[in-house]
C-alpha cells in the first residue's frame, strides 16, 4: 500500500484510543468502552441497512441474545456448585433450568454470545426474505420482534431475571471485573473488536459479495434476473449483523455491568438505528462516530434533562433523515463539492467553539 | 397453423432452442396471452412486433419465469422450464434485457459486467475480490462491443440513457445465455443510435439466439430477422419484415387500432 | 364457568379486539397502499383521539359526549394527520424505509408532549351510563357469559367505520380518484388526476379513523401518553397479513389475528402470545406472502 497522509490519520486515531486509558479518567474510560461496545452494534448496521438496504428495528433483540448468554455465564461462576441465582430462588425455582446449564461453561458461553443472535438471525431472516418479503415489511416484523422479546424477558421473571434483568457480577474467567486494570483490559479488548468488525464489514463491502449486495439493495429483480438468488446475501448480511449486535451487547454488559429488558425492546432498537443515520449509514467512519457522539450526548443531556433529550431524539430522527440522509459522513464526503465545502464552512465556527 | 412442439419421447430437434407451446396467461379474467405457441432455432434471430397489449412483453415475462402461464408449456433445450424459480430459468442460459433499463445503478459499468459475467452464481463463493481471468477477458469483450471500454470505471447511474441500454444489453450478452430477450433496446434512442444497436445485435447472432421485441418498423427493417407478429394475445402471421409489411391482415390490425387503446399497456 | 363457555367469550373477546385492529390498522393499510409508506406515528393518533374524547367530555358531560367526542376526535387527529403528511411524509415519499424513521421521530415527539401536557399516569374516560352495563347470560350452556356493551359498542363503530369506508371508496367520486391512483399512479397523473391532493386526503381519512379508534379505546382504559404503543404492533401486523391496501384483507386480517390472539390466550399469557402472533405471522407469510388479498401487479420492482 502507498503512503499517504490520509492512510495516516485512522492509524493516528487508532493509537490515540488505545492511550486512552492514561489520558481520561477509569469513569470515563468506562463509558467509552460502553460506547465502543455499541459502536460494533452500528458497524454491523452499515451492512445491514446502508449497504443491504435492509431496516432492521430489532437490533435490540440480538444484543440482548449476545448480552444476556454472557450475563447467564457471569451469574453462573458466582454461586456454589449445586445452587441457583438469586432471582430464581425467589420465584421458587428448585434447580437451574436446563438451557441455562451450558453457560456454566465459559467457552460454551462465549460461543453463544455469537451463535445464538448468528443462527436466529439467519433463521429468522431465511423465512422472511426466502418468500421476497421485505422493505417496510420486514422493518414492521423486525419491530414486533423486539416487542416479543422484551415482553418475554419481563414476564418469564423466573428464568430471565424479569424487568431487572440479569447484574451483579463480580468476575470473568477468575479476573475481578471491579480492578482497574480489568477495566482497561476490557477497553482494549473492546477497542480491538472495534477494529476487527470494521475491517471485516469493510472486506465484506469490498468483495463481490459486498457488490452483490448493493445490486440486490437497488434492484432485487434485476440481480434475480441475471441468475442470481438475491435471498442468500440479504440473509448474510443480515446474520452478519445480528453477530456485531450481539458481540457488542456481550461487550456492553461487561462493562455496564447490566442487561435488562430495558436496553433491548422497541424503543432501545430504533434508537440504534438512529445512530447509524446521524454517523451515515454508507460510512463505517460514520457509525462509529455516530454511536459514540449519541450515546455521549445522551449520558450528558438524558439524566439531567429527560424532557429535552426526548424531543431531541424525535427531532433529530426527522430533521437528520429529510434533510441528511447520508448523515454526518455524507457532509465530508461531499467536502469537494462546493455546495457542501460552504455548509462545512458555517459550521466550521460552532466546532472550533 | 400448425408448429412442431417436442414431445417427451421424441428426441427433440438439435437445432431447436426454445418451444413455446400453447401458453396462456389469464390476468384476472384478460388474457394477455391466449394459447401462443412458437418456436425458436438455435443462432436464428426473430422480432416480435405487435400493437400495445399485444402481449409481447408477457410472451418474455412467461419465458423468463416472471410471469406464471395458467396454461401451457415452455420447453427449452428439450426441457420443460415452465415452474422453475426466476433464477433457475437463466442459470439454464436464457437472459432478458427489460423495457426500462435495469442496471445496477450504485456500481460501476465493469461491475455491472462482472456480476453478469460469473459464471458460478452460488453465494458462498462471493467472498473473493474479483473474478476468473476467463471471465475478466469477457468482460473487456463486452465493453468492446457495446462501446463502454473508456467508461468502465464509471459509477453506472451517470451513463447517458443510451448508454444504459448498451451497457444493459452488454449485461445480459456477458451472461453467455444462450437466448438473450432484448425487450425494447432502442426505446428512447435517436436513429443513429438506433443503428448501431441494430449492428450490435446482428454482431451477437451465431453465439447467441436473439429475440427481440420492437415497434420501430426501420430498426426492425435493420435487424432483418424472421418477424413473428402478436396480436390480442394471439399469433397472427410469421414472415420476412418485406411479407409482413405487405401483409394486409399485419396492416389492419396496426391500423385499426383505435379498439387496442383500451387495452393495458403491456 | 363452562369450558363451552369460556371457549364463546374467548371468540367474542377475539371478535372485539379485531375491532379495535380494524380501527387502528384501516387508515395505515389506506395509506400504504396509495403511496407504500407506514406512519409509525400512526398510534399517537390513537392517543391523540382518547385525549380528545377526554377532553370533549369535560365540556360536553352527559349520556351523549361520547357521541360528540366521536366526530371531535376524527376531525382533530384527521387535520394533524393532514399536517403530517404535507410537512414530513410527502417529502420523504420515495424513500418509504425513512419515511418509517421520520415518523418514529415524531411519534417520540407526540408521546413526550403527551406527557408534558396530561401527566405521564393517563386520564380516565368513564363511559356514559348507556354502555355501563354487561349482558349477562345465566343458565343453558353459556352459563355466566358475560358480554360487555363497551365492547358491542366498539363492534358497531367498527363495523359502520368499514361500512362507511367501503361504501366512499365504492360509490362517490373521491373513491374513484383514490382508485385510479391506488391501480396506476402515473397514469391517473396523466389523466388529471391530482395525485397529491389524492395522498393528502387519504392520509387524513386514515389517521381520522385513527382519532375514532381512540375514543373507542379511552372507553376501555385509561389515555395514557403510550397508549397507542400498545396497539401498533398487532396494527402493523394486520397490514402485513391484509394485503396491499385493500379494505376486505385489512378486515379478514384484523380477524384473523384477533381471534388468534384470544383463542391462544386460553392456553397461555399474554407475552408468549405475542411470540405465538408473531411465530403464526411468519408461518403464514410462507404460504401467502401477498397477504389475504393479493394484488397482481405488472410492476418490476414494487
Amino acid at each position: 500500500m502507498r503512503f499517504t497522509y490520509a492512510s495516516a490519520i485512522p492509524v493516528a486515531i487508532i493509537v490515540l484510543a488505545a492511550a486512552a486509558p492514561w489520558l481520561i479518567s477509569s469513569y470515563e474510560l468506562n463509558l467509552m468502552a460502553r460506547f465502543l461496545a455499541l459502536a460494533i452494534l452500528a458497524i454491523g448496521l452499515v451492512l445491514v441497512w446502508g449497504e443491504g438496504g435492509i431496516l432492521s428495528l430489532g437490533q435490540g433483540v440480538f444484543f440482548g441474545l449476545g448480552g444476556y448468554a454472557l450475563a447467564m455465564h457471569l451469574k453462573l461462576v458466582m454461586l456454589d456448585p449445586g445452587d441457583i441465582p438469586d432471582f430464581m430462588q425467589w420465584s421458587g425455582l428448585e434447580s437451574l433450568p436446563w438451557w441455562w446449564v451450558p453457560f456454566e461453561n465459559p467457552v460454551c458461553a462465549i460461543l453463544g454470545v455469537v451463535l445464538v443472535p448468528g443462527l436466529f438471525a439467519a433463521g429468522f431472516s431465511w423465512l422472511v426474505f426466502r418468500r421476497r418479503v421485505g422493505g417496510v415489511y420486514f422493518a414492521l416484523i423486525t419491530q414486533a420482534l423486539a416487542l416479543a422479546f422484551s415482553t418475554l424477558l419481563i414476564s418469564q421473571q423466573a428464568y430471565t431475571g424479569g424487568f431487572n434483568g440479569l447484574t451483579d457480577y463480580s468476575t470473568l474467567l477468575g479476573f475481578d471485573l471491579a480492578s482497574d486494570d480489568m477495566i482497561v483490559a476490557l477497553y482494549w479488548i473492546t477497542l480491538a473488536l472495534v477494529v476487527v468488525a470494521f475491517l471485516g464489514v469493510r472486506f465484506l463491502m469490498m468483495s463481490r459479495f459486498g457488490k452483490l449486495l448493493r445490486a440486490t439493495r437497488d434492484g432485487e429483480n434485476r440481480v434475480r434476473f441475471l441468475g442470481y438468488n438475491p435471498a442468500p446475501y440479504k440473509v448474510i448480511a443480515f446474520t452478519v449483523g445480528a453477530v456485531l449486535a450481539g458481540i457488542s451487547g456481550a461487550l456492553f454488559t461487561l462493562h455496564a455491568g447490566v442487561i435488562s429488558p430495558a436496553l433491548v425492546g422497541v424503543v432501545p432498537s430504533i434508537e440504534m438505528v438512529i445512530w447509524v443515520a446521524v454517523g451515515g449509514r454508507n460510512s463505517l467512519w460514520g457509525a462509529v462516530i455516530g454511536a459514540l457522539l449519541i450515546n455521549f450526548a445522551r449520558d450528558e443531556i438524558s439524566s439531567a434533562f429527560p424532557n429535552i433529550w426526548l424531543y431531541g431524539l424525535g427531532l433529530m430522527f426527522v430533521l437528520v433523515v429529510s434533510f441528511l440522509p447520508d448523515g454526518i459522513a455524507g457532509l465530508f464526503a461531499a467536502n469537494r463539492s462546493g455546495r457542501m465545502a460552504h455548509l462545512l464552512k458555517t459550521l466550521r465556527p460552532g466546532r472550533a467553539a | 397453423m400448425n408448429i412442431m412442439v417436442p414431445v417427451e419421447h421424441e428426441t427433440p430437434d438439435p437445432r431447436l432452442l426454445l418451444a413455446v407451446d400453447g401458453v396462456t396467461v389469464d390476468f384476472d379474467g384478460f388474457k394477455a396471452l391466449n394459447n401462443f405457441s412458437m418456436t425458436l432455432d438455435r443462432g436464428s434471430l426473430r422480432v416480435l412486433i405487435g400493437p400495445n397489449g399485444a402481449g409481447k412483453s408477457t410472451l418474455c415475462d412467461t419465458i423468463i419465469g416472471r410471469v406464471r402461464a395458467t396454461s401451457g408449456r415452455v420447453i427449452f433445450k428439450g426441457e420443460e422450464i415452465t415452474r422453475l424459480p426466476e433464477d433457475e430459468i437463466v442459470r439454464r442460459g436464457i437472459c432478458r434485457k427489460f423495457q426500462t433499463p435495469g442496471i445496477l445503478p450504485s456500481l460501476t459499468v465493469r461491475d455491472n459486467l462482472a456480476i453478469a459475467a460469473q459464471r458460478d452464481r452460488r453465494w458462498w463463493r462471493s467472498f473473493g475480490l474479483d473474478i476468473r481471468g476467463t471471465e475478466r477477458e469477457r468482460v473487456d469483450e463486452v465493453l468492446e462491443q457495446v462501446g463502454l471500454t473508456d467508461r468502465q470505471h464509471e459509477t453506472a447511474s451517470l451513463l447517458a440513457h443510451g448508454e444504459k441500454q448498451w451497457l444493459e444489453i452488454g449485461m445480459v450478452v456477458a451472461t453467455q445465455a444462450d437466448l438473450l430477450l432484448l425487450d425494447e433496446p432502442t426505446a428512447g434512442m435517436g436513429p443513429a443510435e438506433t443503428s448501431r444497436t441494430a449492428e450490435l445485435i446482428r454482431s451477437l447472432l451465431g453465439q447467441h439466439t436473439v429475440l427481440v421485441i420492437d415497434h420501430d418498423m426501420s430498426f426492425v427493417e435493420q435487424l432483418d430477422g424472421r418477424v413473428t407478429v402478436l396480436h390480442q394475445g394471439q399469433f397472427l402471421k410469421e414472415g420476412s419484415v418485406s411479407e409482413i409489411r405487405n401483409d394486409p391482415e399485419v396492416a389492419a390490425v396496426y391500423l385499426g387500432r383505435a379498439k387496442d387503446d383500451a387495452a393495458p399497456h403491456a | 364457568m363452562g369450558e363451552l363457555t369460556l371457549f364463546v367469550g374467548q371468540i367474542f373477546n377475539g371478535f372485539s379486539v379485531a375491532s379495535l385492529f380494524v380501527l387502528s390498522a384501516l387508515g395505515l393499510a389506506l395509506s400504504f397502499g396509495l403511496m407504500r409508506v407506514i406512519n409509525m406515528a400512526h398510534g399517537e393518533m390513537l392517543m391523540l383521539g382518547g385525549y380528545l374524547a377526554y377532553l370533549t367530555l369535560m365540556v360536553v358531560p352527559g349520556p351523549l359526549g361520547i357521541l360528540v367526542a366521536l366526530p371531535v376526535a376524527f376531525l382533530g387527529a384527521g387535520l394533524v394527520g393532514a399536517l403530517l403528511e404535507a410537512t414530513v411524509i410527502h417529502r420523504l415519499s420515495s424513500r418509504p424505509l425513512d419515511t418509517l424513521l421520520a415518523t418514529w421521530g415524531v411519534s417520540l415527539i407526540f408521546q413526550q408532549g403527551a406527557r408534558n401536557i396530561f401527566g405521564a399516569i393517563g386520564v380516565d374516560v368513564t363511559a356514559p351510563a348507556w354502555l355501563n352495563h354487561t349482558i349477562s347470560i345465566s343458565g343453558g350452556p353459556l352459563d355466566g357469559l358475560t358480554l360487555p356493551a363497551t365492547r358491542i359498542f366498539i363492534m358497531g363503530v367498527a363495523v359502520l367505520v368499514l361500512g362507511g369506508l367501503a361504501l366512499l371508496l365504492a360509490k362517490t367520486r373521491i373513491g374513484l380518484l383514490v382508485r385510479a391512483v391506488n391501480q396506476d399512479r402515473e397514469t391517473a397523473a396523466a389523466m388529471g388526476v391530482n395525485a397529491r391532493k389524492v395522498d393528502l386526503m387519504v392520509f387524513a381519512l386514515g389517521t381520522g379513523v385513527a382519532g375514532l379508534a381512540g375514543v373507542v379505546l379511552a372507553l376501555l382504559g385509561p389515555v395514557t401518553p403510550n397508549v397507542g404503543q400498545s396497539y401498533i404492533v398487532p396494527a402493523f401486523l394486520v397490514v402485513i397479513l391484509g394485503g396491499l391496501g385493500s379494505l376486505v384483507g385489512t378486515a379478514i386480517a384484523s380477524l384473523i389475528i384477533g381471534l388468534f390472539s384470544a383463542l391462544v390466550q386460553i392456553y397461555v399469557d399474554v407475552s408468549l402470545s405475542q411470540v405465538l402472533l408473531l411465530v403464526f405471522v411468519i408461518a403464514f407469510i410462507q404460504f401467502r406472502p401477498q397477504g389475504v388479498i393479493a394484488v397482481r401487479s405488472r410492476a418490476l420492482d414494487s
